[in-house]
Parts: structure tokens; C-alpha cells; sequence
């Protein structure tokens, strides 16, 4: 069963210094709130899992969180570059990061192979790219039935995973819909897990496309409105495109992001303690 | 229809490159091939173009999980509501991947990247060596497997000295490899890289050597030009042609999208 917790209490209890985490989100419920809190707790040493690093995760590999990333995609979609994730790849600032790089089928199908209990997942991937002599988590198979080639990537399994989702019911069952990426996934087949919601309602009604993630394998949900802004949660806010054109700006430069996170997070307390201090209104939504 | 003023009738060398996309995927859609997997950017920007022009118009497939997309104006991201909320279906990310592209159900794949080389690979990776790169570029994301199964490839980049190399710095996508034979000696199932559309004209793969050759050129370009701004020795085509103007129809159609966005 799932527990309601703040914020907080949950990112101290499940991601400790040296923890493999997962925050998923494909553009879409992306758990902001969430990296901001592992930042404020001084987290170090995280081996950090996401298909798309794009701003949550240019935050902690600034901040210093993070010794080692597996991902896919790395840059701040729509707008271009990722400068700390760059700065981190090419100057080892502000520490060296170890890379562990994937294909977007690959990392699905690591997810869902983490998700399923099997050692491995199978795809058709990665064939003639450099990315196989790159890392020894690509290898080639040969189906035991025709004995045509293919290619295994090791399942993930991270210690906690972290969405964000629109609601969950007081008994911690959680619900989302919209563009669902690949987060069903990766909370199953991680050890533990934190949901931030919008919204914790009595009853949850059925939503079209929707799914949703059963209480007794969900580890924590806390109640963090609008908190995958700049992302965003499809019917309770908007995709905040000028904040991710004015993270480029921000990230540019050691000083200026510094600076931005001393502000702006290690200076704040909680998300709504950071959300006006960089001037966005913070709910869309009646939650009591 | 829009009143268009002189100066949104000056035509940038991005409208050209996405109005030739467009024409491709109409006829395209018109030959039954129409299941189009797109990007942001040009790409979507000339997908959906072609959505507002052609009947049978192309299907939208963007890797955020949004079949059948129908945006009213351009997204400015994959994860952009009004994808999904368009669509005639949205999936997760593993489905997208594994049931939509890998099992062979995608028709068009667009890419582009930081270096195209003369037999189609495409480097979204890194500039310099890996270990030490002089610049680390996003990359893979989807398009490896794109590259890889698509019915055919599209790819679409401004023409110049540096992104256009001969060898790639890394190969993040596979085009023709070292060339001929190299994609069905891996079993790659799709067609692999059928054009690339650039600001200068169209480039397409010789079909006994495989490398990219300019078969079209934009009115006012100039054979010199195209080899000028290519990093290997660029044949031009016996027959080359000239792209046919953009159309008032076609650039109309595009202002009108975009002033929609």
C-alpha cells in the first residue's frame, strides 16, 4: 500500500547517496518538484536513469547529484542544447559523469523487461551504429527458433522510480492519462517508487486512455500541484514553453545556473516556495 | 484563405525544404504509403503541410506515442497536448517503438543530424571522439531504429561544407554504411534513405553505388554551389533538374499554418 507523504519525507526515505533512480516522463508529467527536492537534500552520487535528460536532469547533473547517467536523448526539446549535461560530458564539470548511452527502443525495452521480472529485453536495434562499441550493455543474440540475430539490452531495475501523475485516491492508487511514456514501466519495475499528483480525491473516475497504477505497488504519493511544471499535466495545466526557452539562458553558464539553483532551490523550501520565487502561479486546480 | 503580404511571400530557404518535404509525402500518401513517423521542426512543420494539401493525406506518427495526430497548429514539442489530444490513438513509449516501428508499420521516417555522410549515415551524437568530444550533440533518441525499418527515409538539412562529410564522426543512424550490400548483410528491414532535402536542392542515392547524389537543385542554385558546400566529391546528376517553384496554393497553406501556431 502506498503511502501519502510530503515530498519531502519521501525523497528521504527512498533516494539515498549512491541509489539508481528513474524519473520518467516523456515531455509530458515530468516530476520537476521531485529533482528539485533530491537537489535541496544534497543527494550525491546517483547513478540517474531517464530516456530524455532534458531540464530535471541538466538541474541534478548541475547541482552535482549525479556520478552516472543511462539515457537516450539528452537535450532541452524544442529549444536546443542541454549546457550542463554538455558541461558535464565535455569538461567534467562539475565532476566527471560516467555515460551510459542507449536508443529510445532500447531503453523501453529495458523497462519492460525490468517491468516483466526477465534478465534482458529483445529488440531490433542498434545494428551498424557506433553505439554497440560504445557500452557492453548492447549485445547481439540469435533467437533459439530461427536463429536470426538480435540484439538484448540488460532489463533496468532501478532502486526508485519518480512520475508525476494527475491524481491518485486517498488509498494511494494512482491515475494518469494523456501521453503516458513509459512511466507505467518504469514504476514496476523499480524497487520502490514515488508519485507526485495534482490532486488526491476520494474516488477516482474512470478517464479515456487513462491508466492506473494499483496502491500496493506504488511505494509514496505526495500531493505537489503543478509539479511537473515546466512540464506539464494534460488537463490540469499548459506546457510552460518560455520557462524551457529561459532555462537556456539560465544553464549557459556555470555562474548564472549556480546562482539560479542557490536561489531558486537550495534557497526555497518546498516546490510552492519555489514556484514563487520564480513568479509562476502555482495552481490550476481546486484541491482543497 | 489569408491575405498574404509581399514580404510573407519572400520564400526563406526553410519554406523550400518543407515545401518540397510536403510534395514528397503527398505523393507518398497517394501511393498508399502514407504512415509517417515525424519529428519537431521541419519535419512536422512539412508533415503537417502536407496534411492541409494532399487527399489521401499523410498519417502523423510522432514517438511521444500520438498515432494519427491531427494538430490544428504546430506542435511545438513531441509532448505537446494537442498531439494527443488529436490523435486517433495515443500509446505508451514501449508500444510506439516496439509494435508501431519495429514490427515494420511505418511507411516515412524523417531525420536529420549534425552530419550526414555520402552514403546516408547520420551522426546526432558527438563531434570529435566519443571519450573526448568536441562537442556532445543529444543523441540517439528513436532514430537508429528509424533508420533502420522505416519503408524508406527522408532526411532533411541545410547543405554545407561541415555537416556534409564524408565520413561521419559516429554513426548514431545507419544509412548505406561503407555502401553497397552493407544494409542487407545486417538484415535490415526498411529501405533506408530514399532522399534528403536540403536548402540547395534534393539529393538521393545512386542505386548501384549507393552514394548520395544531387538529382534536383532549387531555381537559382548552381551545380558549383551544391559541390561547394559538400565535404565529399559531390556528383551532380546527368539529368538534373530544377524543383518547380513554390506554388501561391502551397505558400499560402504554410503561412496559414504557421500564423495558426
Amino acid at each position: 500500500m502506498a503511502e501519502i507523504l510530503e515530498l519531502k519525507e519521501a525523497i528521504a526515505r527512498y533516494v539515498k547517496d549512491g541509489s539508481t533512480i528513474a524519473m520518467e516522463g516523456f515531455t509530458h508529467l515530468i516530476p520537476h518538484a521531485a529533482g528539485h527536492e533530491i537537489i535541496r537534500q544534497g543527494r550525491r552520487n546517483l547513478h540517474a536513469i531517464r530516456m530524455t535528460p532534458d531540464m530535471v536532469y541538466d538541474q541534478l547533473i548541475g547541482a552535482g547529484c549525479v556520478s552516472k547517467l543511462t539515457f537516450s536523448w539528452g537535450g532541452n526539446p524544442g529549444v536546443g542544447s542541454l549546457h550542463r549535461f554538455r558541461d558535464a560530458v565535455e569538461n567534467n564539470w562539475p565532476h566527471q559523469i560516467e555515460i551510459e548511452e542507449h536508443s529510445h527502443a532500447g531503453m523501453a525495452a529495458r523497462y519492460v523487461a525490468g517491468a516483466s521480472g526477465l534478465p534482458f529485453g529483445v529488440l531490433r536495434g542498434y545494428v551498424g551504429t557506433d553505439l554497440v562499441d560504445q557500452t557492453s550493455s548492447i549485445k547481439t543474440i540469435s533467437c533459439p527458433f530461427t536463429d536470426e540475430e538480435l540484439t538484448a539490452v540488460p532489463a533496468l531495475n532501478p532502486d526508485v522510480t519518480i512520475i508525476h501523475a494527475q491524481r491518485a485516491d486517498r488509498e494511494g492508487n494512482v491515475q494518469l492519462w494523456g501521453l503516458l511514456g513509459v512511466q507505467r514501466e518504469a514504476v514496476l519495475a523499480a524497487k520502490s517508487s514515488i508519485v507526485t499528483v495534482e490532486e488526491i480525491v476520494d474516488k477516482l473516475t474512470p478517464v479515456s486512455g487513462g491508466v492506473v497504477i494499483p496502491s500496493w505497488v506504488v511505494s509514496a504519493v505526495c500531493l505537489v500541484s503543478n509539479g511537473a511544471h515546466p512540464s506539464y499535466a494534460s488537463g490540469y495545466s499548459q506546457r510552460d514553453n518560455s520557462f524551457y526557452k529561459s532555462w537556456d539562458d539560465i544553464a549557459k553558464d556555470r555562474e548564472s545556473f549556480t546562482e539560479w539553483v542557490k536561489n531558486h532551490i537550495s534557497g526555497t523550501t518546498d516546490f510552492d516556495s519555489f514556484s514563487r520565487s520564480v513568479g509562476i502561479s502555482a495552481l490550476v486546480s481546486a484541491n482543497g | 484563405m489569408v491575405n498574404v503580404t509581399p514580404s510573407a511571400n519572400t520564400i526563406s530557404t526553410d519554406d523550400l525544404m518543407i515545401v518540397n518535404a510536403a510534395r514528397v509525402l503527398g505523393t507518398l500518401a497517394a501511393a498508399g504509403k502514407a504512415a509517417c513517423f515525424v519529428g519537431i521542426g521541419l519535419p512536422s512543420t512539412a508533415a503537417n503541410l502536407a496534411r492541409r494539401l494532399y487527399s489521401p493525406e499523410p498519417v502523423l506518427i510522432y514517438e511521444s506515442g500520438c498515432i494519427g495526430s491531427k494538430p490544428t497548429r504546430l506542435p511545438l514539442s513531441i509532448g505537446d497536448g494537442e498531439l494527443a489530444d488529436t490523435s486517433d490513438s495515443v500509446v505508451s513509449v514501449p508500444e510506439i517503438f516496439s509494435y508501431w516501428l519495429q514490427a515494420g508499420r511505418i511507411d516515412v521516417g524523417f531525420l536529420g543530424g549534425a552530419q550526414l555522410d555520402k552514403f546516408g549515415n547520420i551522426n546526432s551524437t558527438v563531434i570529435g571522439s566519443y571519450g573526448k568530444p568536441k562537442t556532445r550533440l543529444p543523441g540517439a533518441g528513436g532514430a537508429p531504429e528509424i533508420a533502420a525499418t522505416a519503408g524508406q527515409v527522408i532526411v532533411i538539412m541545410r547543405q554545407t561544407k561541415r555537416a556534409f562529410v564524408d565520413r561521419c564522426d559516429f554513426r548514431t543512424s545507419f544509412g548505406f554504411g561503407d555502401g553497397p550490400g552493407h544494409r542487407e548483410r545486417l538484415g535490415l528491414r526498411g529501405g533506408g534513405p530514399k532522399l534528403v532535402i536540403t536548402d540547395l536542392g534534393v539529393l538521393e542515392p545512386d542505386p548501384e553505388t549507393c552514394e548520395l547524389v544531387q538529382t534536383q537543385m532549387h531555381r537559382g542554385v548552381t551545380a558549383e554551389q551544391c559541390v561547394e558546400n559538400t565535404g565529399w566529391k559531390l556528383r551532380i546528376a546527368k539529368n538534373v533538374f530544377t524543383t518547380d517553384a513554390v506554388s501561391d496554393r502551397e505558400i499560402n497553406a504554410l503561412r496559414e499554418l504557421q500564423s495558426a501556431t
